[in-house]
Parts: structure tokens; sequence; C-alpha cells
């Protein structure tokens, strides 16, 4: 990879790049839970909480924001390592991906839906 | 059988008590809209609930069906609704 190239991260094709359950072991499984176990909500997101880089990601963030959440956020574009690891980890295909003490709570179908139940604000006050 | 009748047919097979609804979402019928209502559910977080639906979609979810649309509830909760 060219570090002096500042498009990198729009050239690489993270889909191409494959990452299987058993590779996600030994350092990248560290980094994967150093990070989701970083703060009480981590929501791993494409871009970052002052620029969304997806509609779906903006709209966790939204509704994260509108409750008055407390969180920290990872910008999954960033790093594709964790990015494909974070998939198998998880058994997620999609971002983004919020984590409640490090446990996978859902991704913006799951969030909405729990926003709209009252659901989500709970479980983050408690 | 459309990939909806597929999919509708596939969880029955796994979820004995299912009610299962399958949609087109895009006219394509690779992004498919779900809803399963069943008691296995019950209890669960909707994260959990979610995932019994995606790894029974599993093999079909890498060719077949590019993106799902998923809504999962107890049967009690579907009675009541």
């Amino acid at each position: 990879m060219d570090q002096n190239n500042p498009f990198k991260i729009l050239n690489e094709d993270g889909a191409t790049k494959e990452i299987k359950p058993a590779d996600v072991t030994g350092e990248l499984k560290e980094r994967i839970e150093s990070v989701i176990n970083s703060d009480q909500l981590v929501l791993f997101m494409k871009g970052n909480e002052h620029f969304p880089q997806c509609g779906f990601s903006a709209n966790t963030v939204a509704i994260l924001k509108h409750i008055g959440a407390k969180f920290s956020t990872f910008d999954i574009l960033q790093d594709m390592d964790i990015r494909q690891g974070l998939k198998e980890y998880s058994n997620w295909p999609t971002f983004p991906q919020l984590y409640f003490k490090g446990k996978l709570v859902g991704g913006n179908d799951i969030i909405t839906e729990m926003y709209e139940s009252g659901d989500l604000k709970d479980l983050v006050n408690s | 059988m459309t990939p909806m009748q597929e999919v509708e047919q596939l969880i029955k097979n796994n979820i004995e008590d299912a009610h299962v609804e399958v949609s087109d979402l895009t006219g394509t019928m690779d992004h498919l809209n779900i809803f399963v209502a069943s008691d296995i559910f019950k209890g669960k977080m909707l994260i959990d609930q979610h995932q019994i639906i995606m790894d029974i979609l599993k093999e079909d979810l890498k060719d077949k069906i590019h993106a799902v649309k998923i809504k999962t509830m107890t049967k009690e909760k579907y009675q009541n609704l």
C-alpha cells in the first residue's frame, strides 16, 4: 500500500479481502476486543460522529445523540483489518455496529427499533 | 419457487412454529423484507433474534440474496398487534 496516497482507503476494495473466523485470532482479536471494551458504548461506523460517511451510520449517531448517550466511535473505513475482522468476530455482516459493555447490540435496524420502543434508552442507562 | 418462497420455506423448516412473511423490496428478488413471529424469540435480545434468521440464510446470502431487512417478534406480541 502506498503510504503517500491519501486516497488509499478509497482505492482499496475491502470486499475482496477475505478474513475467515479462524483468522480472527491473536493480535487482530486482541485489537478488536480492546476497541470494543474501550468505552461503555462503542459505535463502529463509516466515518465519525461529525462526518458520517453513510446514511445508516448517520442515523445511528443521531439516535444516540438524541437519547443523550455518551459514546465513542471507531471509523472502520480507516482500518480494513478491523472492518473485515469484526464481521467475522461478531458474525454480523454490516455496519454500523453498536457495542454496549463489550456485547453487540445491533446495527441500524435494531437500534432504530429499540429507540422507538424505548428499550435503547433503558439499556444505555442500565 | 421464487427466492421469496424459498426463504419462507427455509425459515419454516428451521423454526417449527414460525409465522413467516417475505416480500421483494426492490423488484429484483435479491433485496428481501423478512418478517418472522415465533416463540423461540421469547426472552432473547433483538440482536440474537436477528442472528438466528441470519444463520439460517447464511448460505443464500452468499450469492442468491444481496440484502435483507429483518423484523422479528414473539407470537404473543404478533397476536396482540
